[in-house]
């Protein structure tokens, strides 16, 4: 970023200590999280001393593990698919005039707007009498499971990665994707080549989003789960009622790292995407090489 | 719901660029353009179009549209005694009931909590992510993951963890204890409601901001503070409206999870007045009185949209 | 919840498009199941299954920590079957999930909820030869008024709603009355305030106790009675909570507070100084609750249900699931490896007096959370 642009002094000061201030925020509960993962009591409330225990007990607890692995397949699922249909939903919606295209932009949002618990009910409905019919018409029996939380989510995570993107879409200049047209043989190679690396970081954006949303999911996802398809905070919802003992900050510490570790891993990555060349990390840059010939 | 008529204005005199319009359609093309041709490029744009938005239509229509219809056809419909839901003896009760003045009052309580939420998550955001959005490619990355990665604990552990802080006997507590104050406790306030709602919809205000600000043209910026002499006019005049796209869609991102909560409220605030969200969830599943629950999730619905479609209304004449 | 297919004809073609979309990823499911269809009342799966015998896996739906994870495995290597278990937190999310076509062998609604699922045929009669250690109930946990007979239900575990005290800042000559959360002039005195349970049937039952009526009482003018005496201590009811009561309690941040005994009697055990903490039973009466085994009528293994709801009733299973999840036992053979403590937490239960269980209201069970909502105001 071009420093001359950005605000300077004080002004600027006063940005960072914000920032900073923020991030206390967003972490002071998170430090705590981790810290009481390590207390022996059974209480999370109550500090006895430190230890690994429940790290011990997490590993050796078939229901906690096979809730972790649950969550994770439905997150992964959910939100590659959702952030697909969601990005090209909003490529349609921004980019181009067609019939229906005003339905559709209305009922792009209703997910968002919707109570979740109504959602849970909805879908409950949906999947009874949906399941019924196929049961009555075709002999197929279907019963709810992994299959139908993952369906569910992506039916609300849709709309957030559409937002998302959609903020991105709506002040990117068109010209670049025109120009883009003209250099290129074909659309998709306009929109790989220009497009999409412009509107990458709503699309990770929206992505981010999604799989948070698919991770905290309780409400839709207990509503539409089965017989061995508890996800992670369903489990997690039920063991508050009888207490919160600290197994389940074991579990989210070791999930925060795990993720950390990934998102090292993709940052590193990119950082060698931008080494192999300016393409992919600067298309205008690249575009306007292209306009001066 | 209309994000795309906001019209796309780019500062007067400064863009270099021609303004953008919809369809990628190539106006400077050589060949003299005809009607036809162009009516056919415009019927094979709208195709394409169609095309493009057909997976997510069919996805939506299938597993949104069609549940919602069937909650809204149990709106119109009677619970039994043992709380069945009975498709038959069809009538408008439910809907009646939303206007009781104790169904109003709910309403105006849960709007209000959920626009000071959003206005205070977006006055907290909006530095926060002009500030990731100047930095460096990579700090940036880095910066928006550290945004992120909080939230990939479990939502009720967070919950807890803030239990615990807003406690008497939590770190606020004991530091004003240190400092020779009385112990406190914020827990149990709507204090603590806002500040549990705050921190948990705040990504949603900080990642369309980001997104909006980090594509912005910053020669625009440096024009503006050519033209107007202080930073200030130049970040209304130009930074700001450019992105109104990520204000509009963050602050409906926030406002609407605000409106339903019913976990952090019951959890932080001790649920001790009622707010839509827990109302709802309790017709639900304490009453089993579903045809007046999705009535009331039809209403909330119904108000969400009006206010949205205001909303945008407005962003666009700041524009 | 009945079927929309005749009155909603568009509905079917759309649904088709599930078929398409949805079949495939549907066969995979591992469920290798028969044709027959999800829901037939009288299915005659009562019927058939003989002691010990097993019919496939086990699918369990119960409250979350609520079995004992040894019991599990020793019953899954005795018999050779895997039990899947699944959780929910409340009895109308299990109706929900069970009304909605859910299908699982073996599920634990609580006293009221048994006569809901009855009502409306979820539920398949016990097989009396499958599980002779129905014998080894107590009496009084055979005559039921939500399950006459038993017929569908075997009682799993049992508890009270009543108030946990913190003594050493509420005094040791407190009331043991409903008076600790409801009395202004009390409660004014408690340090951080009270507790309620967020539960209408509780909270409002508790009010209702109060002031000397049945918790299922059904005169509106006894419900806003009620009503005004919850809102009449609002001030100093920090919380309506229904999970984290006893942690309140134990953490000092409350003084007094409304829970399920169980839950407390851990709490309590867990805290630095447990003696500063007890358990009451209001002297004008209490919620029991009894949480019932039963199998429901869609169950696709029901011997493997009888078949475990036997192993749980028997002598030793039952003292291990007693002192593992502190609740108390109905199992008269299994009292005797029961660990005292836990049989002296539940010895006054068989005392006290105005014990009641919740029974449904009917058409009259919505207002409970309606005047609930207005006592928060």
């Amino acid at each position: 970023m071009n420093e001359g642009t950005t605000p300077g002094g004080l002004a600027h000061r006063l940005l960072g200590l914000n920032a900073w201030l923020l991030f206390l925020f967003f972490y002071a509960p998170i430090v705590l999280l981790i810290v009481f993962s390590f207390n022996d009591n059974n209480n999370v409330g109550i500090w006895t001393e430190a230890s690994f225990r429940w790290y011990g007990e997490m590993f050796q607890d078939d229901r906690v593990m096979g809730a972790l692995r649950n969550s994770l397949v439905v997150a992964l699922f959910a939100t590659i698919v959702s952030t697909v249909l969601g990005t090209m939903l909003a490529i349609a919606l921004e980019r181009y005039r067609f019939r229906g295209r005003g339905t559709l932009d209305g009922i792009a949002y209703l997910p968002i707007i919707i109570p979740d618990v109504t959602m849970a009910v909805m879908l409950l409905i949906f999947f009874f009498q949906a399941f019924g019919i196929l049961d009555d018409l075709l002999g197929i029996h279907l019963t709810s499971g992994l299959m139908t939380i993952t369906l569910a989510h992506i039916a609300f995570c849709i709309s957030f990665v559409a937002v998302v993107v959609r903020a991105r879409l709506s002040q990117l200049d068109s010209s670049l994707e025109e120009a883009a047209a003209d250099l290129y043989a074909n659309r998709w190679q306009a929109f790989r080549k220009v497009t999409l690396p412009l509107i990458a970081p709503g699309v990770a954006g929206g992505a981010l989003l999604a799989l948070t949303l698919s991770l905290d999911d309780v409400v839709v996802t207990q509503f539409v789960s089965g017989a061995g398809s508890t996800t992670l905070p369903v489990y997690v919802f039920g063991l508050v009622r009888r207490g919160v003992t600290p197994l389940i900050n074991a579990v989210s510490t070791v999930m925060l790292v795990a993720s950390m570790v990934l998102v090292a891993i993709s940052l590193g990555f990119q950082r060698g995407a931008e080494a192999r060349g300016q393409r992919l990390a600067d298309p205008e840059a690249l575009l306007e090489e292209f306009s001066t010939d | 719901m209309a994000v795309s008529e906001i019209p796309p204005t780019p500062p007067p005199g400064s863009s270099p660029l021609p303004p953008p319009g919809p369809p990628i359609s190539k106006p400077e093309t050589a060949a003299p353009v005809t009607p036809e041709l162009e009516k056919a490029s415009r019927r094979a744009e709208a195709r394409r179009g169609l095309f493009i938005a057909l997976p997510s239509f069919v996805y939506l229509v299938l597993l949104f549209v069609v549940p919602l219809l069937l909650v809204f056809v149990y709106s119109f419909a009677t619970r039994d005694a043992t709380g069945q839901t009975v498709l038959e003896g069809w009538n408008l009760d439910s809907y009646r009931r939303l206007f009781s003045a104790e169904v109003l009052e709910i309403f105006v309580r849960s709007f209000l909590l959920a626009t000071v939420t959003t206005a205070i998550c977006l006055a907290l955001a909006y530095p926060f992510a002009f500030y990731i959005a100047t930095r460096g490619p990579r700090m940036r990355n880095i910066l928006l993951v550290l945004v992120m990665i909080p939230f990939w604990s479990n939502f009720l552990v967070r919950t807890y963890a803030w239990r615990v802080i807003l406690g008497s006997e939590g770190p606020l507590s004991q530091i004003s204890q240190a400092l020779g104050g009385e112990p406190f406790r914020l827990l149990f306030t709507n204090v603590a409601v806002l500040i549990g709602l705050v921190y948990g919809f705040m990504p949603f205000m900080v990642l369309p901001l980001y997104a909006a600000l980090e594509r912005m043209d910053w020669r625009l910026v440096e024009a503006a503070r050519d033209l107007y002499a202080d930073g200030w006019t130049a970040f209304r005049k130009v930074t700001l409206p450019l992105s109104m796209p990520g204000v509009v869609a963050g602050s409906i991102l926030v406002f609407i999870p605000s409106l339903g909560a019913y976990v952090t409220p019951a959890l932080l605030g001790g649920a001790r007045t009622v707010l839509m969200g827990d109302y709802i969830v309790s017709q639900f599943l304490a009453a089993r009185n579903w045809p007046f629950g999705s009535a009331l999730s039809f209403a909330v619905m119904f108000v969400m949209l009006v206010a949205t479609i205001f909303y945008f209304r407005a962003g666009a004449k700041t524009l | 919840m009945r079927r929309l297919s005749r009155l909603i004809a568009p509905l079917m073609v759309l649904a088709l498009f599930v078929a398409a979309c949805g079949g495939d990823e549907g066969a995979e499911e591992p469920d290798g199941t028969s044709a027959e269809g999800g829901e037939s009342p009288e299915g005659a799966t009562g019927a058939s299954c003989a002691l010990d015998e097993v019919d496939g896996d086990l699918n369990l739906y119960n409250w979350s920590e609520y079995l004992d994870p040894e019991l599990v495995t020793a019953f899954e290597e005795q018999y050779a079957v895997d039990v899947v278990e699944d959780f929910y937190e409340s009895n109308e999310a299990l109706l929900a999930q069970m009304q909605a076509g859910a299908v699982y062998d073996l599920i634990v609604p609580s006293d009221y909820m048994v006569g809901i699922m009855i009502q409306n045929g979820l539920l398949a009669p016990v097989n009396d030869e499958a599980v002779p250690n129905l014998s080894n109930l107590l009496a009084r946990f055979t005559e039921l008024p939500y399950d006459p007979g038993p017929e569908y239900s075997a009682a799993y575990q049992y508890g009270t709603t009543g108030l946990g005290v913190n003594v050493s800042v509420v005094g040791e000559d407190f009331p043991r009355s409903w008076a600790l959360i409801f009395d202004p002039e009390l409660t004014a005195d408690f340090p951080g305030g009270v507790s309620v349970l967020n539960d209408p049937r509780e909270a409002m039952g508790a009010a209702l106790k109060y002031l000397g009526y049945s918790l299922n009482d059904t005169d509106l003018e006894h419900l806003q009675e009620a009503t005004d005496t919850i809102s009449g201590n609002i001030e100093h009811i920090a919380t309506f909570d229904s999970d984290q009561y006893d942690e309140a309690l134990v953490a000092g941040e409350v003084a007094v507070s409304h829970g399920y005994s169980g839950n407390m009697i851990i709490g309590i055990g867990e805290a630095e100084n447990p003696d500063d903490y007890e358990y009451i039973l209001p002297e004008e009466g209490a919620t029991l609750w009894i949480d019932n085994m039963a199998v429901p009528a869609n169950a696709e293994h029901p011997c493997t249900a009888f078949t475990f709801m036997n192993y749980i009733l028997d002598a030793g299973n039952g003292a291990t699931l007693t002192n593992w999840n502190y609740y108390g036992t109905p199992n008269e053979a299994a009292m005797e490896g029961v660990d005292q403590e836990v049989l002296d937490f539940y010895a006054p239960t068989f005392e006290a007096e105005g014990l009641e269980i919740i029974e449904d209201t009917g058409d009259y069970e919505i207002n409970f959370t309606d005047y609930l909502a207005q006592a928060k105001g």
